[in-house]
């Protein structure tokens, strides 16, 4: 890199570090709803991508339906969108949970098969209810650029956004976790759920909430992910492998280890990507991700033993 | 042995009809002028009044955004033939099959259509992967098929009729262009990782490296990188454009990947105001998705758009608006589909046969004047077409602007001598 | 449990006869299934038709291999497409290497290779085409290349007692890998587009309707071979303590023992017999391309042998022949329902009916047969009822 100049150089470093930090806030959020699935209730949800699809299916075409009646909400719709993806997710889910996932906690292998299924009508729902063609939100104005730091830097504003609202639902749940009755419970019916039930908490409810929620997050997740990339029917099978390892490489249903994963695989991946082109940078992704779980065959951070 | 009772079946067929045609000839209301069993002796799905072609593209599965288009227009045209008379007295019946967006399924859909179905031509394919799927099937079978997209050239079978551009076309009048208006002279190649974003690069890196370069000495391409397929992630290959900061951006980033593409340069701040760049792989309708505002201001090179203002466009955009929606775009790999039937139909007319070797014979120099993009005719001898390269301005609402169209037909030139 | 066809053959028969077929039950349900694939599909249909068949019948190799290290030994490998692309690629170097004389490829800036290398200005033919310049060689790498690939994506991770679920997605993440990594070496693989245009093995047409009939009786006794071989290592030892460990693997190891490599045993062997079908898979259709080694035809090989009944082996080549014919029926006619349809029966499947057809077999057409038999001619001096395991012992 002879070439350049120092400020050059500079430069380059803090836009990398800062695509490295909007990656790992998208493997991080992408992971999260896996996470809370898989932490509470030991179950894998093949059908994850779908829901982060749902996401932001609920976004554009509420972008859509603001754009055409309230033309004057245009640049604050984000705001309503949010909590409305979490909602639409939320209550798929829920229902999700009550009619299929309920029946097959004692076969965990069986559920990642169930969701599969679940997966492609999701897909062909998509497809047929919406459309095969892709769409895109409007997005207001002051979501869209960059905010210039110097000639050369410029940091993507929705980058910043992505970054506040990763925080914000990290905090949010680690404080709805311990402070909140409902938090309370989820933690007591994974710890022991034969005495959580005989205490007269509901567990089935419980469940079903957890599973909601989960869905939820991805909900937003999903949502958030149309300022950055497409919204097809079959837009999930880009995010499905990813969003498994980060949670394998975190360890499986640990917070700061989704957080440590989320990091590990974003440092790698901008690293390869800035020095190789796109496609081997990915197979030696893998395989490195494939060498570290040798070494720690339970993930990076893991407090409990696999079955 | 269901074969060999087929063929027997089909040569009784044939026996019978031109019995028939012998015995009755005056009775026949249709097609006296073109009895059947002088127009089909290959045993082609040809009766009295009907023809029956193939249409395989992908309805399911992750092609299914980009071919959904190429169906439409493929209908619309076979519709309007069909309203003016058919071909040769005979209205077209379609069998459509899906591809599913994965190649063995192309392979397997072709297969029944030639050997089961009998079709006497197929529209169908758009990516590289699935014409090179079918394209030994088509060869072997001895049928034809009507390939819509703009693709990397190399071949010329003569079981294929290329509607749209190969490689050179494509690209060298843009580069031109590129050199001459909007003072190009340091080219970032950038695609995604298949065949023909190679293949053009590959063009294009030659063109800039041998030609632009004798022109001006400063021309050259300080970077080439290649992203898998639905690649959403290119924050990485911004943040090493910016470094290099290249006159002009070349992008064939193709399908989903698109819309991150876009949506990333806007957020990184790589826009219209400071930096160019040029795409030989966005059209309307991958615009639908990225969104015009997103966009706005960068270049296309193709040969079709739909803001054109000549009077056969704009019955076409009013025709196929009203058959699929007011809400339907029209990208350039659209209106080449919709250029298959039509110089099928001309060339089966040529040859006064639905024949494959006939109507192959027939194709040299078929000439559409009326076609959307303007006049076109097919190559003396490896059935691509002659069309004029465009160049258009992407605009707010998802739309070009059309800022040049070259002078002169340019010829499809699928093997280029010194781009090897 | 003594035949009495068999009294009359010798020892060594005998005990080949119990390990492969268990009973009478057994041998017959194995019987109807080559008299099917042998005899039947050959005469019923059409050239087309069977050449489809065929196919399908690649295919249930990877169901074969999954119902003994899925269904067997509990290992779920959502990449069982890897095994499969690799027996597939090693058939389809050699053919691509065989169509590519130099007369045929003249028109090229370098004869004699591949069109694709030529594409992509790839001069001479790299090393690693070599060995798939002799068929015997191509033949040991289909079966040596994905045991060895088996070997190292299973041995640190059997050892670290990794399993379910994590196991499940790395194998995931390594089909993920291999798809990248052939889409990204064009030049070397072909990339998207595969490798194409494969005409002749060893001087002879394989596109013809004469070969193809030949390809598919090579296939269905391939199959039939794997299926008989599969058996035999289930009535072993090994077998027994695989199913055991699936059920109970603490007690197992308990017991002394070292169920590691009786793991990766299973898996390699799972790995071979999906390479054999990837490779048959190549000859009869004719090329191969990196769409059937990705993340999803993997997971539809756990769906064919989920619908066949995950334990059965037999089964798998049912469910295999029943997911893919009803895939190509129903795309003819519905192309768009298809996926709802597809999706809602494997949910069906997991929930209702875990065993999948075995399952209703099992349950249900295998009480009614023994109904009917038992009241019509009770011989053999034992009565189907009785009989408590056929197909695969448990």
């Amino acid at each position: 890199m002879g070439d350049y100049t120092f400020d050059e150089i500079y430069a380059i470093v803090v836009m990398q570090s800062f695509s490295g930090v909007s990656l790992m806030c998208i493997y991080i959020l992408m992971g999260l709803g896996l996470y809370i699935i898989f932490g509470q209730m030991g179950v894998i949800n093949m059908a994850h991508a779908e829901f982060l699809v749902l996401g932001s299916y609920t976004m554009c075409l509420f972008s859509k339906f603001v754009t055409e009646n309230m033309p004057a909400f245009e640049n604050y719709y984000v705001i309503f969108a949010i909590p409305l993806s979490f909602g639409v997710a939320f209550g798929v889910g829920y229902l999700v949970e009550w009619f299929l996932i309920s029946r097959l906690y004692h076969r965990p292998l069986d559920t990642l098969l169930a969701t599969w299924g679940l997966s492609l009508i999701m897909q062909q729902c998509f497809r047929s209810f919406i459309g095969a063609r892709e769409m895109s939100a409007d997005l207001p104005e002051w979501l869209l650029g960059s905010w210039a730091a110097s000639d050369i830097i410029d940091i993507p504003i929705s980058g910043l956004v992505l970054l506040l609202l990763t925080v914000f639902l990290i905090v949010g749940l680690a404080l709805f976790k311990t402070k909140t009755r409902m938090g309370l419970r989820m933690q007591a019916t994974t710890q022991n759920r034969e005495m959580t039930g005989a205490l007269g908490i509901n567990t089935k409810m419980t469940d079903r909430i957890t599973f909601g929620i989960a869905c939820g997050i991805s909900g937003i997740a999903g949502a958030f992910f149309t300022t950055m990339a497409s919204t097809s029917p079959s837009a999930g099978t880009n995010y499905i492998v990813d969003s498994f390892l980060v949670l394998v490489v975190g360890g499986l249903g640990s917070l700061v280890g989704l957080f440590v994963s989320g990091g590990f695989l974003a440092l790698l991946s901008s690293i390869l990507e800035f020095f190789m082109t796109g496609s081997i940078a990915k197979v030696w992704l893998y395989l490195v991700i494939f060498v570290v779980l040798m070494k720690f065959t339970r993930g990076l951070f893991s407090d409990k033993v696999r079955s | 042995m269901m074969h060999k009772t087929n063929q027997l079946k089909r040569k009784l067929k044939t026996l019978f009809s031109v019995f028939f045609l012998l015995s009755s000839s005056s009775f026949v209301m249709g097609n006296e002028e073109f009895p059947t069993a002088e127009v089909c002796k290959t045993g082609l799905a040809v009766t009295d009044d009907t023809v029956t072609v193939g249409q395989l593209h992908s309805i399911t599965g992750t092609m299914a955004i980009s071919e959904t288009g190429s169906v439409e227009a493929e209908r619309l045209a076979i519709k309007q033939i069909n309203d003016m008379g058919g071909v040769l007295g005979r209205k077209i019946e379609i069998i459509q099959e899906d591809g599913a967006s994965d190649w063995p399924t192309f392979a397997e859909k072709s297969k029944k259509l030639i050997i089961q179905d009998k079709v006497a031509c197929v529209f169908g394919c758009w990516t590289s992967a699935s014409r090179k799927a079918v394209l030994p099937i088509f060869e072997k079978e001895n049928n034809m098929l009507y390939y819509p997209t703009f693709y990397e050239g190399l071949e010329a079978s003569k079981n294929v009729v290329y509607t749209g551009q190969e490689a050179v076309q494509q690209i060298l009048w843009g580069l031109d262009w590129a050199y001459e208006n909007l003072g190009a002279r340091t080219f970032y190649l950038i695609g995604s990782d298949y065949i023909w974003p190679r293949t053009s690069n590959k063009i294009a890196r030659n063109h800039i490296e041998r030609f632009l370069k004798k022109k001006d000495s400063k021309c050259k391409v300080v970077g080439e990188e290649y992203y898998p397929l639905g690649h959403t992630n290119f924050r990485s290959l911004i943040n090493k454009v910016k470094l290099k900061k290249p006159d002009l951006i070349y992008s064939i980033v193709v399908g989903g990947s698109n819309v991150a593409w876009y949506k990333q340069l806007k957020a990184a701040g790589i826009t219209s105001n400071k930096y160019n760049l040029l795409t030989i792989s966005t059209t309307e309708d991958e615009l639908l998705g990225i969104g015009g505002e997103n966009a706005e201001g960068f270049y296309a090179c193709m040969k079709y758009f739909q803001s054109q203002k000549n009077p056969n466009n704009q019955a076409f955009v009013k025709a196929f608006k009203e058959m699929w929606g007011e809400d339907s775009v029209i990208g350039d790999v659209t209106q080449a589909a919709y250029l298959g039937p039509w110089i099928w139909k001309a060339a089966v007319e040529k040859a006064g046969s639905f024949d494959i070797d006939n109507v192959h014979a027939a194709h040299p120099n078929i000439e559409l004047p009326d076609a959307p993009e303007g006049y076109v005719r097919v190559h003396e001898t490896n059935q691509h077409l002659y069309s004029r390269a465009k160049i258009g301005k992407i605009t707010k609402d998802g739309q070009f602007e059309v800022m040049a169209i070259s002078d002169d037909l340019i010829e499809p030139d699928p093997f280029p001598k010194g781009y090897q | 449990m003594i035949n009495p066809i068999n009294q009359a053959e010798s020892s060594f028969g005998k005990v080949l006869y119990e390990r492969l077929f268990k009973n009478k039950e057994g041998l017959i349900a194995f019987a109807i299934l080559a008299f099917v694939i042998l005899i039947i599909f050959p005469t019923v249909l059409s050239p087309f038709r069977l050449n489809l068949t065929g196919k399908y019948l690649c295919y249930a190799f990877a169901a074969v291999g999954l119902v003994m290290c899925w269904g067997n030994a509990g290992i779920l490998c959502l990449g069982q497409g890897l095994f499969f692309g690799a027996g597939g690629y090693c058939m389809a170097m050699f053919l691509k290497l065989e169509a590519s004389d130099p007369e045929s490829t003249a028109i090229q800036s370098t004869p004699g290779i591949p069109d694709f290398m030529d594409w992509n200005q790839v001069t001479e033919l790299p090393w690693f085409w070599n060995p798939f310049k002799s068929l015997p060689l191509t033949i040991a790498l289909i079966i040596t290349l994905p045991a060895l690939l088996a070997y190292i994506l299973s041995v640190f991770y059997f050892k670290g007692r990794v399993s379910g679920v994590v196991f499940a997605i790395l194998t995931q993440s390594m089909v993920a890998c291999l798809w990248y990594f052939i889409v990204g070496n064009q030049g070397y693989f072909g990339g998207i587009n595969g490798i194409t245009d494969l005409k002749t093995l060893k001087g002879w047409d394989i596109r013809t309707e004469d070969a193809h009939y030949l390809l598919y009786y090579l296939c269905c006794f391939l199959l039939l071979f794997c299926i008989l071989l599969s058996r035999y290592i289930l009535s072993t030892r090994l077998g027994r303590v695989l199913i055991a460990q699936r059920d109970k693997e603490m007690r197992v190891r308990f017991s002394g023992y070292n169920i590691t490599s009786f793991r990766i045993f299973i898996f390699c062997f799972a790995a071979v017999v999906s390479s054999i079908g990837g490779a048959m898979f190549t000859l009869q259709v004719g090329f191969m391309s990196p769409n059937l080694i990705g993340i999803v035809p993997s997971i539809d090989m756990v769906i064919f042998t989920a619908v066949g009944g995950r334990e059965s082996l037999l089964g798998a080549v049912y469910g295999a022949l029943a997911v893919n014919a009803a895939k190509t029926a129903f795309s003819e006619a519905y192309a768009a329902q298809w996926l709802f349809f597809y999706g809602a029966t494997f949910i069906v499947i997991v929930l209702y009916l875990p065993k999948g057809l075995a399952g209703i077999y099992h349950d249900h057409i295998k009480k009614w047969i023994g109904k009917s038999m038992s009241s019509s001619k009770n011989n053999d001096g034992e009565t189907p009822a009785l009989v408590t395991e056929e197909k695969n012992a448990e």
